[in-house]
């Protein structure tokens, strides 16, 4: 049954649909604020779940969509799924409110965004809605398709389709894997059902599938989530308008792999290949992305950067946290933790980065670039912006108080405990672990002064710029980042607003079954917690990140800093290219344009499956043949007809040729009458005197016959095709007939022949056949006739101006 | 160039052609119980009056016979959908015939069934679809 | 009777075949018209051949050959007079237009 919550995830699907005639028939207002009311609306309806869900209630609804192969659009809404809805709806409201006055009514066409917009949020709340595999993977490919429309908005512009191509090819690949995986776990537990798939769980671990299926639903999540080294998409997405890379491209539907993973820990998580194939990838992303952030000079790619160094943060930190499945009955603050720390700097991401985005769009639209090294100086002109800036780049980098120091300190106790585990080599091993993440803070931290330093400080160079007169940005356009610079805030000053309200629900949702039910997990956030290691750590990172700083004119100039393509580029460009070569060469080396070696694919294509059909069904070994006598001429007519039929190919002359085709057509119509079949012979007989007639007609105005010369081995090889060929035919045609005399059934001719006179008062049954029983096939027939004589009429009569080609 | 003698062609056309003819009606009556039908009867009147074109001038025969085929062609197809049609008037499936047996003057009973208007058609599509194909190939001796 | 019209017919489409792989583009045609001389003749022959009288109920007959095959090859007759026509006047015009009747000539560029 089609419930609210279901009409919830539909409807930004329906209001789609009626946003072309909003742009059409009401083109004074801009159509951004039809649209705002849609997510502001869900927003709302959303936040009234949160009493429900945090007192751990899950919400079930049902819907059949084709129950017979188990995809069913079931409603599942818990903790999680809630996180996720009031991330989209929350985000999505600011976003329109920001593009209203980012895009102008006048230039843009703001059908198009709004469509693909709506479609993507649609398609999001279905993935993050849904219990059933089947629609998730629906969903997730609709997303795709939305970001790469989104991308290449301003689809005049080469490198807008260079990255839409880049994200479609990369996220839908993940796409297809991801269902070969949901496909695998069909196999093992025979349901699509994530609830019952986590029921199942240990049935499913114990399968040889296990690992296979979980290597490929953890590809569609890495290349959704831009995860080394399939992050490379991310950078290239940046051609989108800011609006939608502050939406799409960090905020939502790069988290979409996110969720998958946390959704699945139930059914993965507790194995060492899910543990550690997380967290290498998570924390080789997070470094690679922070280091190469640090190399950008687009303001926009230093946040895509960032955003892949941040979305390999939490990967990590939810692959660690799955250890919780390992202890069923441990010390759940070891590691959850980790889970703890992914679920708050999953929301804690989404509001400094939003703002961040929604910050560089302002310096773009107002500045006319994004290029740091133009920009500078403009903490003057722009103060708002540049507080904006400020707040989340603190956040970013880690400093209190602001929520991103909370979620970094969490973040580095998490990985800090990974040593205490003591399972997985981790006590070896182990110590890598918060290595790497304090590295990749340390950049994290330089990156983040480098961004503020090169776009505020230092003197403002208008010489450099294409707009003259920069300004401050229109107050619309500051609500939207103004708003999420305050959350920043209000988080980090006061995380117990999120701990059991949100937080505390998603992670009961991602790992089940880990507590007992009315038992909750202890989530407190604080601000100090006395002289830590994670303390120390981050005191670190300022100190060398702040060094790196004051040193960094030294290496400005090294090849490290002066290029920014990321090596990764080189393989997606190779490969992209070699496809392409690859299957030119595969169209080159078989469409030839020579109706012969079509001929011969088609005839061994035809002989093979004739081949194996008979043996198949042991056909060759035809038992008993109740043949009718052969009467002596018989032997004579068909020896002239074989003849004459076999002499064809060696005429060189046309009259020759015409004569042996005519003198077999009339020879069929011979065997007709031989057959018992009057009216077929009349027919043949006249049809091939007309025939002549046409052939003579037209032979008259082709060439000679030439005498073609063909290299033996193509001669070799032909003769083996038709013989072959006609072999199997022959072989086919007589298990037909002994087939038809073997098997008892009644021939529908029974009919025809038992019921003409009286049904039809006619006593030729062919005739009756053909006008009466199936008088329908006989007025296709001859409307047929009458269409071939139209094109012949058409391809005689037509006449080309010459330079077309027929 | 001296133009051929086709005098014996000639008288023998014009004696042939009425046989070819009236057989040609024969047969297409005949088609309800004995061998023959629409497409038969078609083709031969069809290959009558192609002799015609092949013994006589071409514009001789163009000017006596003037009929244009595609007409022809179409209706023989309204012919035979509107036999379809005229059953389904009557609360009957598409294409249902009918018989009677009648008795005329002069030929004693006769069947006669709406099959025959269908055969009909079929017969005039045959044989202006074969005839137009033949003289629009002839007709483009450019 | 089957058996040898079987062989016969495995001969005509064997002489098919291989004309439609020649160069000439009259050859193809004529290969065509051999080829419903092949179908015509195999849809009758599965049936079986020569056993009782022709299908006209006037000949008060025990046994008629089947009518089915029959009524098929008639429609598959005067379909394939146009098919071969609509061929004929392709070959013709094709002939017209490129001055070649050589297949090979007539092959499109790979880039198109």
């Amino acid at each position: 049954m089609l419930t609210l919550l279901h009409w919830a995830a539909l409807s930004p699907f329906i209001a789609a649909v009626l946003i072309p005639f909003l742009y059409k028939y009401l083109k004074r207002i801009h159509t951004g604020w039809f649209v705002l009311i849609l997510p502001l609306v869900l927003f709302v309806y959303f936040l009234s779940f949160i009493p429900r869900t945090s007192s751990g209630e899950v919400i079930l609804n049902n819907l059949n969509w084709v129950p017979s192969l188990g995809i069913n659009f079931d409603i599942y809404l818990d903790g999680l799924s809630l996180l996720f809805a009031l991330l989209i709806t929350g985000i999505g409201a600011l976003v329109v409110l920001y593009s209203i006055y980012y895009l102008s009514k006048r230039k843009e066409k703001l059908n198009n965004f709004y469509v693909y917009l709506l479609m993507f949020m649609g398609a999001m709340l279905g993935v993050i809605l849904s219990d059933n595999l089947i629609v998730i993977y629906v969903f997730w490919e609709v997303t795709s398709i939305a970001s790469s429309l989104l991308i290449s908005y301003w689809y005049t512009r080469e490198k807008s389709i260079y990255g839409a191509q880049k994200s479609m090819f990369i996220t839908v690949f993940g796409g297809l894997s991801m269902l070969g995986g949901f496909s695998l776990l069909y196999v093992i537990a025979g349901t699509f059902s994530i609830r019952e798939l986590i029921a199942n769980a240990d049935m499913i671990m114990a399968s040889s599938l296990f690992i296979p299926a979980m290597i490929l639903v953890l590809l569609g999540a890495f290349t959704k989530s831009a995860q080394f080294p399939f992050h490379i998409w991310l950078p290239d997405a940046m051609e989108a308008p800011t609006p939608v890379s502050a939406y799409l491209h960090s905020a939502t539907m790069v988290k979409a792999g996110i969720y998958l993973v946390a959704r699945l820990t139930g059914v993965f998580g507790g194995v060492p290949e899910w543990f550690w194939i997380i967290t290498t990838v998570g924390l080789v992303t997070l470094i690679w992305g922070s280091v190469s952030a640090v190399r950008q000079k687009d303001l926009k790619g230093i946040l895509a950067y960032s955003t892949v160094s941040q979305l390999g943060m939490i990967m990590s930190l939810l692959g660690t946290g799955s250890a919780a499945f390992y202890f069923q009955n441990g010390d759940n603050a070891l590691y959850m933790t980790a889970i703890l720390a992914a679920v708050f700097h999953l929301i804690n991401h989404a509001t400094f980065k939003g703002s961040l985005f929604m910050a560089a769009g302002i310096i773009d639209h107002e500045t006319g670039t994004r290029d740091i090294r133009k920009l500078g100086g403009l903490m003057t002109v722009m103060p708002i912006t540049a507080t904006i800036s400020l707040i989340g780049l603190a956040s970013m980098a880690g400093l209190p108080p602001f929520n991103g120091f909370l979620s970094k300190e969490l973040f580095l106790t998490g990985m800090l405990n990974v040593t205490e585990y003591g399972i997985f080599n981790l006590e070896t091993l182990g110590i890598i672990i918060p290595v790497i993440a304090w590295i990749a803070s340390v950049f994290t931290f330089l990156y983040c002064i480098l961004m503020f330093t090169r776009t505020f400080m230092g003197d403002l160079n208008l010489s450099k710029l294409k707009v003259k007169h920069v300004h401050e940005a229109p107050v619309g356009m500051l609500i939207s980042p103004i708003i999420l610079a305050a959350l920043v805030i209000v988080f980090g000053l006061f995380p117990n607003l999120l701990a059991y309200s949100i937080i505390e629900p998603a992670m009961a949702a991602i790992a089940p079954g880990i507590i007992s039910p009315g038992e909750v997990f202890d989530v407190h956030i604080s601000h100090w917690h006395g002289f830590t290691p994670e303390l120390f750590m981050t005191i670190g990172i300022i100190i060398l990140g702040v060094l790196l700083f004051i040193t960094f004119k030294k290496w400005e100039n090294s090849a490290f800093y002066r290029g920014e393509r990321d090596i990764f580029n080189s393989v997606y460009d190779s490969g992209y290219n070699g496809l392409i070569a690859g299957s030119k060469w595969i169209t080159r080396i078989q469409m030839t344009g020579r109706l012969r070696d079509y001929f011969i694919y088609m005839s061994i294509f035809i002989i093979f499956i004739l081949a194996y059909t008979m043996y198949h069904y042991n056909l060759p070994a035809i038992q008993s043949l109740d043949l009718s006598p052969v009467p002596i001429y018989m032997w004579l007519i068909l020896l002239v007809f074989v003849g004459s039929v076999v002499i064809i190919p060696f005429i060189n002359n046309r009259i020759a040729l015409i004569i042996a085709t005519s003198v077999s057509g009339f020879i069929v119509a011979l065997l007709f009458v031989l057959f018992r079949a009057p009216d077929l012979a009349l027919t043949q007989l006249l049809i091939e005197s007309v025939s002549v007639i046409l052939f003579m007609l037209v032979f008259y105005h082709l060439p000679k016959l030439k005498k073609v010369k063909t290299p033996p081995k193509m001669k070799i090889v032909k003769l083996i095709v038709s013989i072959g060929f006609g072999l199997m035919i022959t072989l086919g045609s007589l298990s037909a007939f002994s087939m038809g005399q073997d098997t008892d059934f009644s021939s529908i001719s029974e009919y025809y022949t038992e019921n003409s006179k009286e049904e039809a008062g006619g006593y030729n049954i062919v005739n009756v056949i053909l006008v009466d029983f199936r008088g329908m096939d006989t007025m296709l027939e001859i409307l047929v006739v009458s269409m071939a004589v139209l094109t012949v009429v058409s391809l005689i009569k037509l006449r080309f101006k010459g330079s077309e080609d027929i | 160039m001296q133009k051929p003698n086709n005098m014996m062609l000639q008288t023998l056309a014009r004696l042939i052609i009425v046989i070819v003819l009236s057989f040609s009606i024969y047969l297409l009556l005949a088609g309800h119980n004995g061998p023959g039908g629409g497409f038969i009867g078609g083709l031969m009147t069809a290959s009558g009056i192609l002799i015609l074109y092949l013994s006589f001038n071409f514009k001789t025969i163009q000017a006596v016979i003037r009929f244009d085929y595609v007409k022809v062609i179409g209706i023989g197809l309204l012919f035979a959908s509107l036999t379809g049609v005229a059953s389904m008037l009557f609360g009957f499936p598409f294409l249902k015939h009918f018989f009677d047996y009648f008795t005329i003057p002069i030929l004693g009973e006769v069947e006669l069934t709406t099959a025959m208007l269908f055969d009909l058609g079929v017969y005039f599509v045959v044989l202006a679809s074969a005839l137009k194909i033949i003289l629009t190939i002839a007709e483009d001796d450019k | 009777m089957e058996l040898i019209m079987a062989i016969v017919i495995g001969i005509i489409f064997s002489v098919t075949i291989y004309l439609f792989m020649s160069k000439n583009l009259l050859r193809v045609v004529a290969a065509t018209l051999l080829l419903s001389h092949g179908v015509h003749l195999l849809l009758l022959t599965m049936s079986g051949l020569q056993r009782g009288a022709s299908p006209i109920l006037s000949f008060d007959a025990e046994a008629y050959t089947d009518p089915l095959p029959q009524a098929l090859v008639l429609t598959a007759i005067v379909i394939s007079f146009g098919v071969t026509a609509i061929l004929l006047v392709m070959a013709y015009r094709t002939y017209k237009v490129h001055k070649t009747d050589d297949l090979e000539n007539l092959r499109g560029s790979a880039d198109e």
